[in-house]
C-alpha cells in the first residue's frame, strides 16, 4: 500500500492520469473503437518499419568506419528531433500551468507543493520520452538491425534529450512567467513552441529542397560547406553522436546531462510551482479586454449577422488562428518538394496550384469545424428564428469568405501570370474547400470551440477523409496543369472519397 | 397580474418525449398571456426536455405546441420570432462583449437596425451592465454573463419568455435584478414560463404553478389551489410540492 501524499503516490496518480488521456485521444472514449485503433496503430508501426528499412538499408554503409560526414548527420538529425521534442515539452509545460483542473484542488490542500512539482515536472519528461521514442523506434530499431545492437543506444539519447528539453522548457516558462507575467506567457510560449516545432518539419524539408536533385534529407549535412564548418572529430560536441553510435561512456556523459538538467529545473521551479500555478489559473478565466468600437452586428439579415459573428470570433482567437496558419506552414515544403521534382524548371508559377489546392482544403476543414461544430452558444442558434439552412449556409459563406480572404491575392498573381494556372487553382480551391466543408458538415459534434486541438478525435473517418481529399484535389489540380484528361482521375477517386464519407456519416433525422 | 380572459401564450397538448424511457409523457399545460407560470418538479421529472421542445432544440415524439396561436411544430420560425429561451448556462460568445453580443442577437431576430441602439443601451442599463457592456464576455462573473444572456432574450421584445433555472448560481442582487426585470416584463403583458429550483421564488412569483414528476404534470394551480389540493392548509410551498411529488402520480394532474 502506497502512503499518501509520497513521491510514489504522486507519481501513481500522474500515471494514471496519463495513461486515461492517452486512452481517450486514442480511443475517442470508446472502449470497442480502443482496440481497433491499438491494432491500426501497431500495424502502422510495422509499416513504417518497413519505410525506415527501406530508407536506411541502401543509403547506410555499415561496415565502413564512422567519418565526419556520418557525424555530421546525425548531429543534425538529433538538432533537428530535439527542436521537436522541445516544441512538445513547451506544450507539456503551458498544458501543466494553465490547463489542469486539479491544481486548485491539490494546492489548497496539505499536500507538498515541491513534490508535485518534481512528479509533474517528471511526468512531463515521461510523456515526451515516450512520445519521442515511439517516433524514433522504427529508425533505431532498423539500425540495430542492420548495423548491431550497439545502436540501441539511441533509445538512452532519446531519453536524455527529452529531460533536456522538459529541463529548458521549465526554466524558458517561469522566467516568462517573471519578465512578461502570467497573462501574456501562455500566448508567448505557445507561439515559442508552435515555432520550434515547426523549425523540425521544415527544416527537415529544407534540407531535402536544398539537395537539389536528390530526395534525400541527409544529402544537405553531407554537403562541403557544411561538413567545413563542423568542429573536428574529436570535438567535445560529437559527445551526443557518439553516445547514439553505441559509446558507452559518452551515452553515460549524455544521461548524466539530462537528469542534472531536469534536477536543476525542479530545484528551481518546485518552490515556485504553487505561485506560478495560481497566478496562472487566475489570468486564464479572468482577462478583461475593452473594446471601444464594438464590430457591426446591426444588420437586417440574420445571415449577415451569422457570418460577422464566426470572422469576429476567429479574428479575435490568436491561437486558434496560430493553429490553423500553422497547418499551413507545415504542409508548404513538402509539396514545394513534389511540385518541384515534378515540373522541373519549365513551370515555376505551377509549383503554387498543389501547394494552394491542399492549404486550402486543410483551412476550409480547420475553419468549417469551428463554425459548424465549435458553436459556442448552440441553443441561441438553434432557437433564433432562422431556418436551419439558412444558418448551414450563413456558416458556410463564413468559411469560404475567409478562404476567400486568405486565398484570393495568389489567385489574383497567378490569373496575372497564368490565366489557365489560376482558374484551375481557384476551382481547386472552390472544390477542396467546399469538400472539407461537406466532410465537416456530415460528421459535426456539439463541441466547446476551445477543444479545437482535439477535433481529430472526435471522428477518425471525417479526420481522414478530409486529409485524402484535400491531397487528391491537390493532385488533381497538380495533373491539371499538364494534362487535363489525367486530372480526372484524381478528382474521380476524391469523389469516391467524399461519397464514402457521406455514406458512413452518421444519419440524422 | 393574471388575465384570465386573455388568450393562450402556450398550449401545449398531449406533448412526449422518450429517450430511454419516457421523458414527458402525455403533458398539457396551457399559459395564459400575461401570466407568470412556474414549472416545479424533481431532477429528472422532465421539465427541461419540455421547454426545450417548446423552443424547438428538441423535437417531440407526439403532442402539439401552439404559442399564441402559430403552431410551433409545423412553423417553428414564426413561433421563435416571438419567443426567448435562457437556460441556466448562459449562451454567449466569450470573445464578444455584451454590447456586441445584443447586436448579434438582434441581428439574428431581424430587428431593424434603427430600433437595436436604443433597446440594448436601454436592456444595458435596466441590468446594471453599464460598465460591463465594452468587456469581453470571457472575463465576466456567472452573474453578469447570466444578466447579458438576459438581456439577449428581452433585446427582440419577445411575448412569452422561456426559463430554465435562470438562478443557477446567482448572487443575491443579481437574483434580484433578474427577478425585477421579469416582473416588469410580465407586467407589461409578457408571458413567463420558468423551471426552478428555489421554492421561495416560485412562491412569491408565480401566478401559477405547475408540478412535474416522471413526465406528467401532476398539480397544476395557483399556491392557494394546491395546498387546498393537498390539504396541506397553511403549509410551506416546499410542504405542498414534497406531498404532491411524493404522492402516487398515477392518479393523474390534479386539476385547479
Amino acid at each position: 500500500m502506497i502512503r499518501a501524499g509520497t513521491l510514489t503516490w504522486y507519481a501513481q496518480h500522474e500515471t494514471r492520469l496519463a495513461w486515461r488521456d492517452w486512452a481517450w485521444l486514442l480511443s475517442g472514449g470508446r472502449r470497442r473503437r480502443g482496440y481497433a485503433v491499438t491494432v491500426g496503430l501497431l500495424a502502422f508501426f510495422i509499416f513504417v518499419h518497413g519505410l525506415a528499412y527501406l530508407a536506411l538499408a541502401p543509403s547506410v554503409d555499415f561496415t565502413a568506419p564512422p567519418d565526419k560526414r556520418l557525424l555530421v548527420t546525425i548531429g543534425g538529425t538529433l538538432i533537428l528531433y530535439g527542436s521537436l521534442m522541445l516544441s512538445q515539452a513547451m506544450e507539456a509545460v503551458t498544458r501543466a500551468f494553465y490547463a489542469r483542473g486539479d491544481l486548485e484542488l491539490i494546492l489548497s490542500s496539505s499536500a507538498s507543493v515541491e513534490r508535485l512539482s518534481a512528479v509533474r515536472i517528471c511526468a512531463m519528461a515521461a510523456s515526451v520520452a515516450a512520445m519521442s521514442l515511439v517516433l524514433a523506434a522504427p529508425v533505431i530499431n532498423v539500425l540495430a538491425w542492420l548495423g548491431g545492437a550497439h545502436w540501441l543506444a539511441a533509445y538512452g539519447v532519446v531519453v536524455a534529450l527529452a529531460m533536456a528539453a522538459v529541463a529548458i522548457s521549465v526554466v524558458l516558462t517561469v522566467v516568462l512567467f517573471r519578465a512578461i507575467g502570467a497573462k501574456r506567457t501562455r500566448l508567448v510560449a505557445q507561439i515559442i513552441s508552435a515555432i520550434v516545432g515547426a523549425s523540425f518539419v521544415i527544416g527537415v524539408q529544407f534540407a531535402a529542397i536544398l539537395s537539389i536533385g536528390t530526395l534525400s534529407r541527409v544529402a544537405l549535412f553531407q554537403s562541403a560547406v557544411v561538413l567545413n564548418h563542423a568542429p573536428d572529430s574529436d570535438s567535445f560536441w560529437w559527445v551526443p553522436v557518439d553516445a547514439v553510435m553505441g559509446n558507452g561512456l559518452a551515452l553515460v556523459v549524455v544521461l548524466a546531462f539530462g537528469a542534472l538538467a531536469l534536477a536543476g529545473a525542479i530545484r528551481f521551479c518546485g518552490p515556485r510551482f504553487g505561485d506560478l500555478a495560481l497566478a496562472a489559473g487566475g489570468i486564464s478565466s479572468n482577462p478583461a479586454r475593452t473594446y471601444r468600437r464594438a464590430s457591426n452586428f446591426r444588420t437586417a439579415s440574420p445571415g449577415q449577422a451569422l457570418r460577422r459573428k464566426e470572422w469576429v470570433l476567429l479574428l479575435r482567437d490568436p491561437w486558434l488562428m496560430s493553429q490553423s496558419l500553422m497547418q499551413l506552414l507545415y504542409l508548404l515544403p513538402p509539396f514545394f518538394l513534389l511540385a518541384r521534382s515534378f515540373y522541373g524548371e519549365n513551370h515555376r508559377a505551377a509549383l503554387a496550384v498543389p501547394v494552394l489546392i491542399m492549404a486550402a482544403g486543410q483551412l476550409a476543414g480547420g475553419l468549417a469545424w469551428l463554425a459548424i461544430s465549435g458553436e459556442d452558444a448552440p441553443d441561441l442558434i438553434a432557437s433564433a428564428p432562422v431556418a436551419a439552412a439558412r444558418i448551414w449556409r450563413a456558416k458556410t459563406e463564413a468559411v469560404a469568405g475567409a478562404i476567400g480572404i486568405v486565398f484570393g491575392p495568389p489567385i489574383v498573381l497567378l490569373v496575372i501570370v497564368d490565366p489557365i494556372l489560376g482558374f484551375i487553382t481557384f476551382f481547386g480551391i472552390a472544390i477542396a474547400g467546399a469538400s472539407a466543408t461537406l466532410i465537416q458538415f456530415w460528421y459535426r459534434a456539439q463541441v466547446r470551440r476551445s477543444l479545437f486541438r482535439r477535433r481529430h478525435v472526435s471522428s477518425r473517418i471525417a479526420t481522414f477523409a478530409e486529409a485524402f481529399s484535400s491531397i487528391i484535389w491537390a493532385s488533381a489540380g497538380a495533373l491539371a496543369v499538364v494534362n487535363f484528361g489525367i486530372a480526372m482521375v484524381p478528382s474521380a477517386v476524391a469523389l469516391a472519397v467524399l461519397a464514402g464519407a457521406w455514406l458512413l456519416a452518421p444519419k440524422r433525422p | 397580474m393574471t388575465q384570465i380572459s386573455s388568450p393562450l401564450a402556450l398550449e401545449i397538448q398531449g406533448l412526449a418525449k422518450h429517450f430511454d424511457r419516457p421523458a414527458v409523457d402525455g403533458l398539457d399545460i396551457r399559459v395564459r398571456a400575461g401570466e407568470f407560470y412556474i414549472l416545479l418538479g424533481p431532477n429528472g421529472a422532465g421539465k427541461t426536455t419540455t421547454l426545450r421542445m417548446v423552443t424547438g432544440l428538441l423535437k417531440p415524439d407526439r403532442g402539439s405546441i401552439t404559442v399564441f396561436g402559430i403552431d410551433a411544430l409545423s412553423d417553428p420560425v414564426a413561433a421563435k420570432h416571438v419567443m426567448a429561451w435562457l437556460s441556466d448556462e448562459p449562451m454567449i460568445y466569450d470573445r464578444l462583449t455584451p454590447l456586441e453580443y445584443l447586436n448579434f442577437v438582434a441581428g439574428l431576430w431581424g430587428i431593424e437596425s434603427d430600433a437595436v441602439e436604443t433597446r440594448t443601451h436601454e436592456l444595458i442599463a435596466w441590468l446594471g451592465l453599464t460598465p460591463y457592456a465594452q468587456q469581453r464576455c470571457e472575463g465576466l462573473s456567472k452573474g453578469t454573463r447570466q444578466k447579458v444572456a438576459l438581456a439577449g432574450a428581452l433585446v427582440h421584445e419577445p411575448r412569452l419568455i422561456i426559463l430554465d433555472e435562470p438562478f443557477t448560481g446567482l448572487d443575491a442582487a443579481s437574483a434580484r435584478s433578474v427577478k425585477n426585470v421579469l416582473r416588469e416584463r410580465v407586467a407589461q403583458g409578457c408571458s413567463v414560463i420558468m423551471t426552478t429550483h428555489i421554492l421561495d421564488v416560485a412562491e412569491r412569483m408565480a401566478d401559477r404553478i405547475g408540478v412535474m414528476s416522471g413526465g406528467k404534470l401532476v398539480a397544476e394551480g395557483t399556491l392557494e389551489e394546491l395546498r387546498c389540493q393537498t390539504g396541506a392548509g397553511q403549509a410551506t410551498l416546499e410542504d405542498t410540492f414534497l406531498a404532491l411529488v411524493e404522492s402516487d402520480t398515477e392518479q393523474g394532474p390534479i386539476a385547479a
